[in-house]
């Protein structure tokens, strides 16, 4: 599979999709996405980076370990739950931080923390099996 | 007594959990010496329940409460009355003396501290269990105290003995717990009473009762395996593999004791029935035999003292099963004196050990010189054991004599039973008392000498008091004996306790006998026990192998049963998978024949037909693929039509995870499968064809079914509308999905992230394992005759 072609087109092809996941993880509480598919995206592109140039340069690339993007997924998505309670209301009710920044209305909330915590949870998880797989045919 | 004194008691049970939480600290302090301010916190609980003794002898009771889970009826709540009393004395009493005799004994060792902790959360158990007033409060202690045993007795776990013994412990005290559970529950749901103390204030409560039959076994199972009746008395002398102070403390006051305080306590709810008349005392005089012959059998200080544990419990058992008030009366003496020198001469047998180095009788002699204090302790300790006077152990004897022999049913077998199992536990008491210290000096593996004060203290105040409890007899019996005795009777009850026996009388005769046969067996020691050793050799099983026999089979029969269901073989885990799942679907529409209504044909535009057609194409070329890697991709082709399909229906997130989830799987499909040692193709016999493709049909037929099913319901739109009025109100996003997802089911959403998480691990586990092995085969390439041979593998 690694053609000249590939291995010279994947690099870029990856930076695109991770960006490109980014925009759908950030767009998904109005428009189709949200952290569920941006993180399926963002997970091939790991695949595609590995196949092409071997899981080695992957994990280079990445610094640190997939499992740990899921572990920390999984603790921000949790630490999003927490600040309701301290309004008194229910665990995980949302909460809104609205503001004008230049011009623009920006509109921060526990939701967005929490599906960015789906996004890692998913690019840790599936790209770390992607990878273990894919490691053992370059053994 | 002010309230606050009394729920100063719920205090003094839970001081020791928190002496358990500091004792770590302390010893690394103090080394050994945190014994001294350790034994403070038994000592203070001693102090707070000697409070007790006045009002509890002019008949009074106390309870102390907290609430717990209210809503069930659970309360924290503490009985203290006579029974309760004397054990929370007996258990804090000796309990100091056995924190101090774990700083001398275990001088040094590393996990000095832990040992101190395990001591006191067992302590704080065995308070609790005997205070319990609330039976699930009394229920959760009585567990403490297996786990804790089990901590204390696997103590040396690097030892496979000791951690068979722990387990053995556990398992037996713990399967008991579970009856004692069952039958609480029973009690509870017939009943409608949670808490003992109101319980004993109707005591016919349970005796017309339906279930009053296995409420009794179910208790009783709790209280003989706790107390090690036989059969399950194998356990006890397998703890001995405990430190010393553990045996001292275990099976002298308190974990053994705990199954005869439970019959103890219940004696008023169940006592003088005719069923326990009959099983006490017939399983309490068994044990007391097989328990003191093959305490003789033993040459072990330990193993000897650890059978006539055992002999104590069944003598105990025997006694409250004649529910005959002079019985029940020489059982609450004896326990208390039991309680004194066996803890003394458990502590007697450490401390020869520690300092001689060996506990085998055979090879101790000639100690007195060299160990006079000890040697002091454990002749006062072993009079008392014997029943000699003037020690409290020869009043207990007298008055337990008094009981069997004007019992009303099976005098004579009940005294018979007793004078041979108290003549027997006479020549323990002799040869664990004289052996190792008279005769002509042995040389031991260690050079020995008086211990510290540390190991002595304990012996010398127990076996003392043993003596002292015994002079100052009129109040031993006004302030211990009588209000126990008031708590089995279930009405206020005196007693008259004897140091010197009036006349001669029955009793008294029994006692000559007593010590005479005992005496005459101890010259005759060695051939006793050859004799019996010879016969055990010829029976050749026992209950001990028995229990390895049990967890053997339980092991080979769960082996053999995984070994069917989880065989290994993917292509039985699907075909059951499968299987199960066409059930599932098909089973409700036949059983309730309800079948769906034939549907109308659809009028799609030609492009969507276009895209079914693409679907099925997909489909048929997995079946008629070539190769695994052809069917993977084919499949994709089938999933990305489907995608299509969301799409023009006007669900773009769904369209949008289908494409990805299917890209994803047939990526890691395909990486899974070049991984694997596989063939390129799927070879299967025509029959095994046959057969998946029927059970393939039968689900997609069911879920077709189903599906048909469901869209000719009528819709609900309840949810819908309550997405859409409120997904842009509420959460401020116009994607509903979206925000189901991290807003209205959040909580689903952080389960299943966490699932991920935990899956991802897993996988990546799984991955790790496989790979070294595969490692080991790949090096060199799949030679054809090697595929040949796996082919006909």
């Amino acid at each position: 599979m690694r053609t000249v072609i590939f291995r010279t087109i994947a690099p870029y092809l990856s930076a695109l999709m991770v960006l490109y996941s980014i925009f759908v993880l950030l767009r998904g509480h109005n428009e189709p996405g949200g952290g569920f598919i941006g993180g399926l995206i963002a997970a091939s592109a790991l695949a595609i980076f590995g196949i092409a140039c071997g899981v080695a340069s992957v994990r280079r690339a990445m610094k640190i370990h997939p499992m740990s993007l899921a572990g920390f997924g999984l603790f921000i998505g949790t630490l999003s739950a927490i600040p309701a309670l301290f309004q008194k209301q229910a665990f995980m009710t949302s909460q809104w931080l609205e503001f004008r920044f230049f011009d623009v209305d920006v509109a921060l909330s526990t939701p967005l923390v929490f599906d960015i915590g789906v996004y890692f949870v998913v690019v840790g998880a599936i790209g770390s099996i992607a990878l273990a797989l894919e490691e053992r045919e370059s053994d | 007594m002010t309230q606050a004194v009394i729920d100063t008691t719920i205090l003094a049970v839970l001081a020791p959990f928190l002496a358990a939480v500091l004792a770590p600290f302390a010893t690394r302090l103090l080394k050994h010496n945190a014994a001294w301010p350790l034994a403070l916190i038994p000592a203070w609980i001693f102090l707070h329940f000697t409070g007790f003794i006045g009002p509890v002898s002019d008949g009074e009771t106390f309870v102390a409460s907290r609430s717990w889970a209210p809503s069930y009826g659970i309360n924290f709540s503490f009985y203290v009355d006579g029974l309760s009393m004397v054990f929370a004395l007996l258990i804090s009493g000796i309990g100091t003396f056995i924190i101090l005799y774990a700083g001398g004994y275990l001088k040094g060792h590393p996990q000095q501290g832990r040992f101190f902790s395990f001591l006191f959360l067992f302590m704080g158990a065995m308070l609790g269990l005997v205070l319990g007033n609330n039976l699930i409060t009394l229920f959760v202690f009585w567990e403490l105290t297996s786990i804790t045993s089990f901590l204390l007795i696997g103590f040396g776990h690097l030892r496979a003995a000791s951690r068979r013994a722990a387990i053995q412990a556990l398992v037996v005290t713990g399967g008991g717990g579970l009856a004692l559970l069952a039958g609480f529950i029973l009690i509870i749901s017939t009943t409608g009473q949670i808490e003992m103390s109101v319980l004993l204030q109707s005591p016919d409560i349970l005796r017309d009762n339906p279930l009053f039959v296995p409420i009794f076994l179910l208790i009783l199972g709790g209280a003989f395996t706790k107390s090690a009746q036989f059969p399950f008395h194998f356990w006890l002398p397998n703890a001995m593999e405990a430190p010393t102070p553990v045996s001292a403390f275990l099976h002298s006051a308190t974990m053994v004791k705990a199954g005869v305080y439970l019959l103890m306590r219940v004696h008023p709810l169940f006592g003088g029935t005719e069923l326990w008349t009959t099983v006490l005392p017939i399983f309490g005089g068994a044990t007391l035999l097989v328990g003191t012959i093959l305490a003789v059998r033993q040459t072990d200080l330990k193993l000897m003292l650890a059978y006539t544990t055992v002999a104590s419990l069944g003598l105990l058992v025997m006694l409250i099963g004649t529910s005959y008030e002079r019985a029940l009366e020489g059982a609450v003496a004896y326990l208390i004196a039991h309680s004194l020198f066996k803890g003394a001469l458990f502590m007697v047998a450490g401390t020869i050990d520690h300092e001689a180095g060996t506990r085998d009788v055979t090879k101790l002699g000639g100690l007195r010189g060299a160990m006079p204090i000890t040697f002091a302790a454990a002749c006062l300790a072993a009079l008392s054991m014997s029943g000699l006077p003037p020690f409290f152990g020869f009043i207990a004897k007298e008055v337990l004599y008094y009981g069997t022999w004007g019992a009303p049913n099976a005098a004579m077998a009940l005294t018979v039973t007793a004078v041979v199992g108290n003549s027997l536990m006479l020549v323990i008491a002799a040869a664990v008392a004289l052996k190792p210290f008279l005769g002509p000096k042995v040389e031991t593996p260690k050079h020995a000498h008086e211990g510290p004060i540390l190991l002595y203290a304990g012996p010398v105040v127990l076996s003392v008091g043993g003596l002292v409890m015994a002079l100052t007899t009129t109040a031993s019996g006004d302030l211990f004996v009588g209000p126990m005795l008031s708590s089995l009777a279930g009405e206020r009850t005196t007693v008259d306790l004897p140091l010197i026996p009036a006349y001669i009388n029955a009793p008294l005769i029994l006692s000559i006998i007593t010590v005479a046969l005992g005496i005459a067996l101890y010259t005759q020691i060695d051939r006793l026990r050859a004799a019996i050793a010879g016969v055990l050799t010829a029976i050749g099983w026992g209950p001990d192998k028995g229990f390895d026999q049990f967890v053997a089979a339980i092991v080979s029969g769960s082996t053999a049963f995984t070994r069917v269901v989880q065989n290994g073989k993917m292509q039985t885990y699907m075909i059951l998978t499968f299987l199960a799942t066409a059930v599932a679907v098909l089973a409700p529409g036949y059983l309730a024949d309800a079948w769906p209504a034939m549907p109308r044909w659809p009028d799609y535009a030609f492009y969507e037909w276009g895209i079914f057609l693409i679907a099925v194409l997909g489909l048929i070329a997995v079946l008629i693929a070539k190769t695994r890697l052809t069917a993977i991709v084919s499949l994709g082709i089938q999933g990305f039509a489907v995608a299509v399909i969301f799409m023009l229906f006007g669900a773009p997130d769904l369209a949008f995870t289908q494409l990805m989830v299917e890209t994803l799987s047939v990526v890691i499909l395909a990486l899974v499968m070049t991984r694997l040692n596989l063939m390129p193709r799927d070879h299967r016999s025509t029959g095994a064809a046959i057969t998946t493709g029927a059970i393939s049909f039968a689900v997609g037929l069911g879920l077709t079914l189903t599906l048909i099913a469901i869209t000719q319901q009528p819709f609900d739109r309840t949810l819908s509308d309550f997405f859409t009025e409120y997904s842009r109100s509420i959460a401020h996003g116009r994607n509903i999905v979206n925000v189901i997802l991290v807003d209205f089911r959040g909580i689903d959403t952080l389960g299943e992230i966490a699932v991920v998480t935990l899956a991802g691990l897993c996988v990546l586990a799984l991955i790790r394992v496989r790979a070294p092995s595969l490692k080991r085969k790949e090096p060199e390439p799949v030679s054809k005759p090697e595929v040949k041979q796996m082919e006909a593998a």
